[in-house]
Parts: structure tokens; C-alpha cells; sequence
């Protein structure tokens, strides 16, 4: 291994070093003292993201098993910094719940051996790496869902996040192994190369996909979501909805734009049908949510569907609104999922109703939460504004107005529900509100970060002309 | 030449308010007034040094004055088409950065004095902050989309400083009149700039505004389409100019400004004399070689006349009017309709390029002493506890500086020499004689009508009956005297600064000459209306009354300002409410609302339908996941094949 495989493997390596790190701190330092890692962990982690927004170059190593550029060394950054928000946001929790458990540490184990598996995943250059990140990023989870053993509902959300995640990847095996059968390699650049359209190579393609579709909750593969997201902790559940939903989302897009382009004839119809549905299911289940993980969980499911107006396209305006939204997503949820942490910390409360008066008591939270519905539900100048316009124009520029236009009629539906959380901060009133309480400081950045990320994103536009350049890397 | 030191200008104050806004409850009153004081005195140092550096360093290349644009593109729509954020310095947005710094930074000095134990003391430095950032950023625009933004962020802010006692229903009242017509009038501007935009193919002031090396004509191509007998380029600066005349209070969008005298009385001097009310004239100049290139500046007439209109129609209401704020205010709506007057009457080239001269001219000598004026009215205003002259009278006793200060801006806007007024009207004068006769004799008699009212209210409050007051009323503190002494001093010295060295409209500087018979002319006419308001008001006699009575019928349209408001009123509530309103209404409520209403029904049942499908049952989850699986495949593979 000489210098450059390890200047284009570095976040990978630095993150397996401050694994072992963590591994070497758990064994040594004394339990009465194990608060002190989650200080430490923190610190590495924002070293670590920081260290990452040092340029690479492209580089394919391993005779092409691993790749990175600058396009995938961009998305790794902006998963960097979203993980760093969800530690942040769930810092108080594992402090004040898990250390006295003795399992705060795990907790940083397992979340970074799951984002080391994103990275592989990402920088997959064939189906094998692809594969072995895809489990790695999945199964830490399955155990961090079912983190609080001592509740009942997440140790069942456990259960049904491993089940349906070995389902998911099983049918994902089984169709990598049709498409090595039609094709010959595990190789992207290879199969590219020879792949055409028969029913073996559809089928093994469709069962690939589902695999992924799983991990971003498309419909109908979603079933899991609400109820995983309901049982696992709120930082949990906000890392499945950012973090493991934006890095599948992105690499399924480098998929289907390169490996798989020969079918594309076949997956835009595939996409334009999923795409419609999970916006619809997602939407209308979402209406009627009360807890606000639940709700949340929905939400996350129709937006995904917004993402695939982006996929549909195959272009490089695709893959640049594609990541664009992703990246305005990671700051919008977790800012709406930082604001549901902080008060289920304090009250224990997560039910809409609880929020009603919230304004009145905590306002600057209900900005908080406000100005993420609002970016959420895309209204401008927000940054989710700008995120939904361009993956919409994305699509209209390829013809799919009716796709736009009903999705249109989702945004619709979406801003009805997110205004009644909005309505019921804002605007109902309550005879015995969530009184005052002031967040801790790792709290308070993370949502600061959140809110600092939705101003920029939406404010500053040469970001957005940045990732249109990169995305040519992936559209020649 | 960097202008990169220019962005702080505006930031400063936007920096300001975020500090004044977040912080308002933490901040004492005193320190914020401090902060805010400081903050736009380090803008006006910086504006001064640019001006500096523009004017006499390194603005001029080759005698013709560079426009220097620094600018980042904000949003793409084509590779033509886009709207960019920036800095555009040229000789007019130099000059008005001065004119909004400096007489911010008097506004803001003299507020401390004025505003002294308001609740919402830091508050309002907050609004004052973020009015002058509005501002400013509006001065500096690069392009008509971001001058619009600016514009509405202007609106806003003027909409909380004229609200800004929101306990008194009045204020109330007149920050929403301001805002809706206002409003109303930006509704015509957005779709000029669609418009504009849309057939020139760029928002960029440098682009549109672009003229051949001779001189003779635009670059750009306008003869596009015509409709209606004009071209649709003169149609989007004809409702660009609604937009500035709805800023400006031009006739007959006006209304709004008499009532917006409910703000705090710095705010008027701020937003109602030297800053808002111009930014019409300001676009227009912003705009000029349009104007005056497209259809041979026939947009450029309807300036001039509606201008021209406005001055003559604000002039005669200001005589009747008893609210001292109103007449200035009335006053305001006349100047400014000279300076559009100016515009209109102005060519492209060398010295036929006068009026525009003048107008920015008169743009900033009438700053200072409009803004000396109000302020000057609020220092009474402070002192007797009413707006009303006959509740004034004889002040001169009690507040020398005041009496002074005012007596000053006074003659300098009747146009005595040497008092800045005269020189910027007589050019104003002289553009309009060479080009309109007509034009000519209405702004003369303006000036007449304008020397009479602005006396009328100089004998009326310092002069005239010996009013008793309860109590004795005396001069304002030194924070408030200090913006009158400057801007008194400015209203003396800004008349000899050479103009037309400076801002021109081809940009070339050339030697301006004093027109001695029109001036003297000018000056007589000024005098004869101070001479009657001094025999009029000077000593408490009733022959101004007997001379109202004389006039009966016209002397009471006057008063009630021609009923303009009435007649606003009847055609909003009764015609456009009752006849067009209450009909859609119904309309809408029966079927619109009901078809909405009953599509919403229909999801949440829909919603409710469905939710069976999440059993939590893990084995139904597994069982959608496969039979999704397969009947995708069967529908893709054996039905949907292309």
C-alpha cells in the first residue's frame, strides 16, 4: 500500500482509527470515566470531518474494486457532516442514558462502523464491494435500533429491521448474481460494457434494486420505516432517514446513470411508477400521524419519492439536483429530528398534541422547527424550495410533465400536514404547554449547524454550480 | 479601483439590525442607540471615502466616468437570462450612498434625543438599521431583479417604521394605506421588469442601458414587438415608472404619504424627504438612456408630465394644509415632481443633458433641506406636543436654534440665492425652459406656491400670535440640535458644490452657467410668495382668512386635498368590494372552496382507507416486499416492454 491508495483511502482510514481508538479507550479507561470518550469521540469525529473537506483526486485502487473522485469524496463530506449533527443531537441522550449502561461507547462503534460501510459502498467499483458496504452500513444499525433493550417497541423494531434488511439483501444478492450470470463480471466498468436488456438481466436488475429501494424505503419496500423509526432512538432514526437513505439514494443514481444505463428503458418506467406511488403512499399515510417519528417516517418516504424525479432523468442536471436535494435534506430533517430529540429528551414527549403552544414556551425551537417544515414542505426562499424547483425542472426538462405535475399535487398534500405541526406550535393553544428548557450545548450546535446549513444551501448558489461541475464525472 | 470596501456600506447596517434584533431584550437602550450611531457613521465614512476615491481618484478614465459592477450570478434561468447579486458604482449610486448615509446618520443622531424613553427604544434602532441596509442595497442593485428586492425589503421596513407606534390605530392604518398602495404600484413595476426582461433578454443595468460609442442610440435591439401603437419595451417602462411613482408619491398614487406622517418624526426625515420617496426618481435616472432611447423618449414625456402634474397639484394642497408634517409632506410630493419634471425634460448628451444633472441635483440639495425640515418640525413638534400650527405661534423666543435652522431650509427651498435650493431649481428651471415652455411656467409657478406655503409655516410657528403654552416650551436637546446645525450648514455650502463635474448622463462632465434672467425671474417669483405669506401670517391679523373665504368652494377642495381620499374609498369599498369582491367571494367560498374541501375530504378518507396496509406484522411487510418484487417484474418484463 503506498502513499496515494492511502491519500485516496484516507477517510476510510482515519475512521477505522478512531474505531480502534474508541476500542482501545473502552478497554482502558476506568467506567466511572466513560463519559469522557463521548467528549473524545465527538472531538475525533469533528477532526475527522473536518480533515475530509481536504481535496482528493480520482483514484481507483484494488484493480478497480475501490474508486473515489471528487464527485463521491464531496457526498462522503456531506455524509461527514450530517453523522457529526446526529451525534451532536443525540450527544445529551447517550450521556445521560446510555454511559450510565455502560454502552455509550458502542454507540459510536456501531454508528461509524455503519458509516464506514456507506463509504465502501459509495466507492464501490464492483458488485462485491458494493455488496460487502452495503452490509456493513446495514447490520451496526440493526443493532443500534434496538439499542434501549429495556423498551419493549425497540426491541421489536430490531427484530423487523433485521428481517426485512436481510430480505432486502438477500433479493439484492440474488440479483447481483443474475447480472454476473447474463454478464460474466462483477466489474461496473465491464458490465457496462456488455449488459444488454433480456428478462435475466431485467429481473436480476429489478431484484438488485429492491435491495436498495429497502434501504431509501421506496414503496413497496417501505414497510419497515414507520415502525423501525418509531422503536429505535431518535438520533437512530434520524441517521436511517439522512444518512443511510442519502448514500443508497446516491449510489443507486451512480448505478443506474452508469453500469446500468443500457436498461434505462426500462428503469425510467420503473422509476416514473415507483416514484408516483411512494409519493402518494407516503404522503397520505403521513396525514394521519400523530407521533412525530411516525410522521416524520412518512415525510422521509415521500420525499424519497421526490428524489427519483431527479433519477429519472439520467443527465447530469439529474445527478446534480439529485445530490443537491440530498444534501438540503441531511440539514432539513435533521434539524426537524434535533428539534423532536430535544424535547423527547426533556418532556419524554413525542405526540403532535404536545407540541401545541410550543411557541409560546420554547420559541426558538419552534423557529427551529418551523423553518424545517417549511423547508421540508418547500416554500421559498428555504433551501428545500430551491432542492424541489431544480429536481422538478430536472424532470420537465426531459418531458415527464405529468410525473411533475402530480407531484405538484404531493407538495400540496406534504404542506398540509407539515402546516399543522406549524399550527399546532404556532397557533393552538394549551392549558398546560412544554414548559421552558434550555438544550445542552452539543444540542444547541447541532441545531445550529442544521439551521446555518438550510440558510446557506438556499442563500448561496455557487454551491449548487459546484455540484453541477462535479456531476459531470458521472455523465460522459 | 477596488470596490469590494463598497459591500460594508449596506452590511453594516443589515449587521446592525440582526445585533439590535436578536439581542433587544439583553441591550440597554443607551448602548443600542450607540451602536446603531456608530454603525452608519462607519457607512458614511466609508461612502465618503468612495465618493473620494470615485470622484477625484481613480472614477474617470479618458474625462467619461466608469461604471464598475462587481457581481455574482444568484440564479440561472438561461445562459442570457439571470438575476445576480452585485455592486454597481457609478456617479448616481456614489452620490446617493452620500445623500442615505449622511442623512441616516443625522436621523439616527437625532433620534436619540427624539426617541428618548420609548419603550421600544432599541427597537426602533433595530428598524432604522435595517430601513438604511434596504436602502442602500437598493442604491447599489446591478440589475432591475435585485433593485426590486431591495425595493420590497424598503417597503417592509418604511411599512414597521410608519407602524411603528402600533398601539395608535391611525399609524396602524397609515403603515397598511403605504404598504398597499405601494404595493399596488410595485404589482405594475414586477411586471415591467417580466417584461423588460423577458424582450431584452437581461435584468443588467449595463446591458440595457448600453449606448453606442456615438452617443445616438441603444445597443439594444427594443423595436422588437409593439402593442397597442407603442413598443412593449415603452410599455414595461411606463409600469417600471408606476412603480417609482408609486414610491415617490407621483400623482395619483400620493395618497399614501400625507398619512404616512404618523411615523415618529425621524422616520419621516429619513424615509419621507431625503431617502424612500426618491428611490423612484432614482430608478428613473437608474434607467435614463432607456427612457430616453426607446420610442424617442416617450416614456421620458409621461415622466415629465406626470411630474410636472404632481408638483403643481401637491404645491396647492400644501397651502391650505394646518398639520405642519402634512405640509412638508405635500411639499415633499411637489419637489420630487420637479425632480421627475427634470428627467423628463432632459436629453442624453453634454449640456442638453441638464435636467438630468438638476434633477440628481436637486435630489440632494432637497435632502437636506427637507430632512433640516422635519427634523426641524419634530424639534417643535417635541416642544409644544402637537402637530397643529394653531396650536403653535411666536416659538422664535424659545428655540433660537430651531428658529434659525428651519429659517434656513426654509429660504433654500424658495430658491433664494445662495442657499442650495436656488442653484439646483434654477438648473432645473433652465432645463425646462429649453426643452418645454409649458413645463417651464408650471415649475415657475410652483416655486412661487412653494415660497408662500413653506413661509406660511415659518411665520405660522415662529411668528404670528403670541400662543400661551402650559407648558413653557424650550430648545431641544444638544443631540438634537446638532443634526439641524449640520444639515443647516449643509443646506448653505451644497448648492456650490459643482454638480455637473460630477453626475451627468452620458457621464461627461461639462460647465453649467448660471441663466441670470431665468434666475432672476425665479428668484422675483419666490419672493413675491414670501413677501404675500409675510404680510399674510407675519402679525396675528385675519386677512388670510378673509382671503379663504374669498375663495370659499376652492379653498375647501384644497383642504381636503381635491378628495382624493373619498374617492379612493368610494371606488375600493363600493365598487370594487361590493360589485367585484363580495360576488367572487361567494364564488369562491361555494365552489372553489367546496371542490378544494371536498378533494381534501377525499384523501383524509382515502388515508384512512389504506391504513390497514401498515399491519406491523412483519411477515405482511416481507409478503408486499416479494409480491412487489414479482409484480413489477411481471408488468415490466411481459407487458410494458418498448
Amino acid at each position: 500500500m503506498n502513499l496515494n491508495s492511502f491519500i485516496a483511502m484516507r477517510q476510510e482510514i482515519f475512521l477505522l482509527t478512531i474505531l480502534l481508538l474508541l476500542i482501545v479507550g473502552e478497554i482502558f479507561i476506568h467506567k466511572n470515566k466513560k463519559e469522557s470518550l463521548v467528549h473524545f469521540a465527538l472531538f475525533l469525529f469533528g477532526i475527522h470531518t473536518i480533515i475530509g473537506f481536504f481535496a482528493i483526486e480520482e483514484t481507483s485502487l484494488f484493480g478497480g474494486m475501490f474508486r473515489t473522485n471528487t464527485l463521491i469524496h464531496f457526498f462522503k463530506n456531506a455524509l461527514n457532516v450530517g453523522v457529526l449533527i446526529v451525534l451532536l443531537q443525540s450527544a445529551d441522550w447517550i450521556q445521560e442514558k446510555m454511559v450510565p449502561l455502560n454502552k455509550g461507547t458502542e454507540f459510536f462503534m456501531l454508528l461509524f462502523s455503519s458509516l464506514l460501510g456507506m463509504y465502501f459502498m459509495i466507492s464501490a467499483g464492483d458488485f462485491l464491494m458494493f455488496y460487502l458496504g452495503l452490509e456493513l452500513s446495514t447490520l451496526p444499525v440493526a443493532a443500534l435500533v434496538a439499542w434501549e433493550t429495556s423498551k419493549r417497541i425497540s426491541s421489536e423494531a430490531g427484530v423487523k429491521f433485521i428481517l426485512s434488511a436481510g430480505l432486502a439483501s438477500g433479493a439484492s444478492l440474488f440479483g447481483i448474481s443474475l447480472l454476473y450470470a447474463a454478464t460474466g463480471s462483477i466489474y461496473f466498468a465491464d458490465i457496462s460494457t456488455v449488459l444488454t436488456s433480456t428478462n435475466l438481466t431485467l429481473l436480476g436488475f429489478l431484484l438488485f434494486f429492491a435491495g436498495l429501494a429497502f434501504k431509501i424505503s421506496l414503496v413497496p419496500f417501505h414497510f419497515w420505516t414507520a415502525d423501525v423509526y418509531e422503536g429505535a432512538p431518535i438520533g437512530v432514526a434520524s441517521y436511517l432517514s439522512v444518512i443511510s437513505k442519502g448514500a443508497a439514494a446516491f449510489i443507486l443514481m451512480i448505478l443506474l446513470f452508469t453500469v446500468l444505463k443500457p436498461l434505462m428503458h426500462v428503469w425510467e418506467n420503473i422509476i416514473y411508477v415507483i416514484a408516483l406511488a411512494t409519493m402518494f403512499i407516503g404522503n397520505l399515510f403521513a396525514l394521519r400521524q400523530q407521533n412525530m417519528k411516525r410522521f416524520l417516517a412518512f415525510s422521509s418516504i415521500a420525499q424519497a419519492g421526490f428524489i427519483l424525479l431527479g433519477l429519472i432523468t439520467g443527465t447530469q442536471l439529474g445527478t446534480a439536483t439529485v445530490v443537491y436535494f440530498i444534501l438540503v435534506y441531511i440539514f432539513t430533517n435533521l434539524a426537524a429530528f434535533g428539534v423532536v430529540q430535544a424535547i423527547a429528551l426533556q418532556t419524554g414527549k413525542e405526540n403532535r398534541d404536545d407540541y401545541n403552544g410550543l411557541y409560546r414556551t420554547n420559541p426558538n425551537l419552534s423557529l427551529v422547527m418551523m423553518l424545517a417544515l417549511f423547508s421540508l414542505a418547500g416554500i421559498p426562499p428555504v433551501a428545500g424550495f430551491f432542492g424541489k424547483f431544480f429536481l422538478f425542472a430536472a424532470a420537465a426538462s426531459k418531458g415527464y410533465y405529468l410525473l411533475v405535475f402530480l407531484a405538484v399535487v404531493n407538495v400540496t398534500i406534504s404542506l398540509y400536514y407539515y402546516l399543522l405541526v406549524v399550527r399546532a406550535m404556532f397557533i393552538r393553544k394549551n392549558e398546560n404547554p412544554i414548559p421552558f428548557f434550555k438544550s445542552k450545548i452539543y444540542m444547541r450546535l447541532g441545531l445550529l449547524l442544521t439551521v446555518l446549513g438550510i440558510l446557506v444551501l438556499g442563500l448561496y448558489s455557487p454551491l449548487y454550480d459546484y455540484i453541477f461541475e462535479l456531476s459531470t464525472l458521472f455523465n460522459k | 479601483m477596488d470596490i469590494s470596501y463598497i459591500l460594508f456600506i449596506p452590511l453594516i447596517p443589515l449587521a446592525v439590525f440582526l445585533l439590535l434584533g436578536i439581542g433587544y431584550q439583553k441591550i440597554k437602550p443607551t448602548v443600542s442607540g450607540y451602536i446603531g450611531v456608530a454603525g452608519l457613521a462607519t457607512s458614511a465614512a466609508l461612502s465618503y471615502y468612495a465618493a473620494y476615491q470615485y470622484f477625484f481618484v481613480s472614477g474617470k478614465v479618458d474625462g467619461v466616468y466608469q461604471t464598475i459592477v462587481e457581481k455574482t450570478v444568484w440564479m440561472n434561468f438561461t445562459d442570457t437570462l439571470h438575476i445576480d447579486m452585485g455592486i454597481l458604482v457609478d456617479p448616481i449610486s456614489i452620490m446617493m450612498l452620500v445623500v442615505v448615509t449622511t442623512i441616516s446618520l443625522m436621523v439616527h443622531i437625532y433620534s436619540r434625543g427624539y426617541m428618548h424613553g420609548d419603550t421600544g427604544y432599541t427597537k426602533f434602532f433595530a428598524f432604522l438599521s435595517l430601513f438604511s441596509f434596504s436602502m442602500l442595497g437598493l442604491v447599489l442593485a446591478t440589475n432591475l431583479f435585485q433593485i426590486y428586492i431591495f425595493w420590497e425589503l424598503v417597503g417592509v421596513s418604511s411599512y414597521l417604521l410608519i407602524g411603528y407606534y402600533y398601539t395608535k390605530t391611525s399609524a396602524v392604518a397609515a403603515a397598511k394605506k403605504a404598504f398597499i398602495v405601494t404595493r399596488f404600484a410595485d404589482f405594475g413595476f414586477l411586471i415591467g421588469i417580466l417584461i423588460v426582461g423577458y424582450y431584452a433578454g437581461t435584468f443588467d443595468f449595463e446591458t440595457l442601458n448600453a449606448v453606442n460609442p456615438e452617443g445616438e442610440g441603444l445597443l439594444l435591439n427594443w423595436a422588437s414587438t409593439s402593442f397597442m401603437g407603442l413598443s412593449v419595451i415603452t410599455w414595461g417602462l411606463l409600469l417600471i415608472f408606476m412603480g417609482g411613482a408609486g414610491k415617490s408619491a407621483m400623482f395619483p398614487l400620493h395618497i399614501w404619504l400625507p398619512d404616512a406622517m404618523e411615523g415618529p418624526t425621524p422616520v419621516s426625515a429619513l424615509i419621507h424627504a431625503a431617502t424612500m420617496v426618491v428611490a423612484g426618481v432614482y430608478l428613473v435616472a437608474r434607467l435614463f438612456p432607456m427612457y430616453y432611447f426607446v420610442e424617442d423618449g416617450f416614456a421620458l414625456n409621461v415622466v415629465a408630465y406626470v411630474g410636472a402634474f404632481s408638483s403643481l397639484f401637491a404645491a396647492i394642497i400644501a397651502l391650505t394644509q394646518t398639520d405642519i408634517k402634512r405640509v412638508l409632506a405635500f411639499s415633499t410630493m411637489s419637489q420630487i415632481g420637479y425632480m421627475m419634471l427634470a428627467l423628463g425634460v432632459s436629453s442624453y448628451k453634454g449640456h442638453e443633458g441638464v435636467g438630468y444633472m438638476a434633477s440628481m441635483f436637486h435630489l440632494f440639495t432637497h435632502a437636506m433641506f427637507k430632512a433640516l425640515l422635519f427634523l426641524g418640525a419634530g424639534s417643535v413638534i417635541h416642544a409644544v406636543h402637537s402637530n397643529y400650527l394653531k396650536d403653535m405661534g411666536g416659538l422664535r423666543k424659545y428655540m433660537p436654534i430651531t428658529n434659525i435652522t428651519f429659517l434656513i431650509a426654509a429660504l433654500a427651498i424658495a430658491g433664494v440665492p445662495p442657499f442650495a435650493g436656488f442653484w439646483s431649481k434654477d438648473e432645473i428651471l433652465v432645463a425646462a425652459f429649453e426643452k418645454n415652455q409649458l413645463l417651464y411656467f408650471v415649475g415657475l409657478f410652483v416655486a412661487g406656491l412653494t415660497a408662500f406655503y413653506m413661509f406660511r409655516l415659518y411665520f405660522g410657528i415662529f411668528w404670528g400670535k403670541n400662543t400661551k403654552y402650559k407648558h413653557e416650551p424650550h430648545e431641544s436637546p444638544m443631540s438634537m440640535a446638532f443634526p439641524l446645525l449640520f444639515l443647516a450648514f449643509m443646506s448653505i455650502v451644497a448648492g456650490f458644490i459643482p454638480f455637473s463635474e460630477f453626475v451627468t448622463a452620458d457621464k461627461v462632465a461639462f460647465e453649467a452657467h448660471l441663466n441670470l434672467p431665468l434666475a432672476a425671474v425665479a428668484v422675483g417669483t419666490g419672493l413675491v410668495g414670501i413677501i404675500i405669506a409675510w404680510i399674510f401670517y407675519k402679525k396675528e391679523n385675519d386677512l388670510a382668512e378673509r382671503f379663504a373665504n374669498a375663495f370659499g368652494i376652492f379653498y375647501k377642495w384644497t383642504f381636503h386635498k381635491f378628495y382624493f381620499d373619498e374617492i379612493y374609498m368610494f371606488v375600493t369599498k363600493k365598487i370594487v368590494f361590493n360589485l367585484i369582491s363580495t360576488p367572487i367571494a361567494k364564488f369562491d367560498k361555494k365552489y372553489v372552496d367546496g371542490t378544494m374541501e371536498g378533494i381534501g375530504n377525499k384523501t383524509v378518507l382515502i388515508s384512512e382507507k389504506i391504513k390497514g396496509l401498515q399491519s406491523g406484522r412483519l411477515q405482511d411487510y416481507a409478503m408486499f416486499f416479494v409480491s412487489g418484487v414479482v409484480f413489477i417484474a411481471l408488468i415490466f418484463i411481459y407487458l410494458w416492454t418498448n
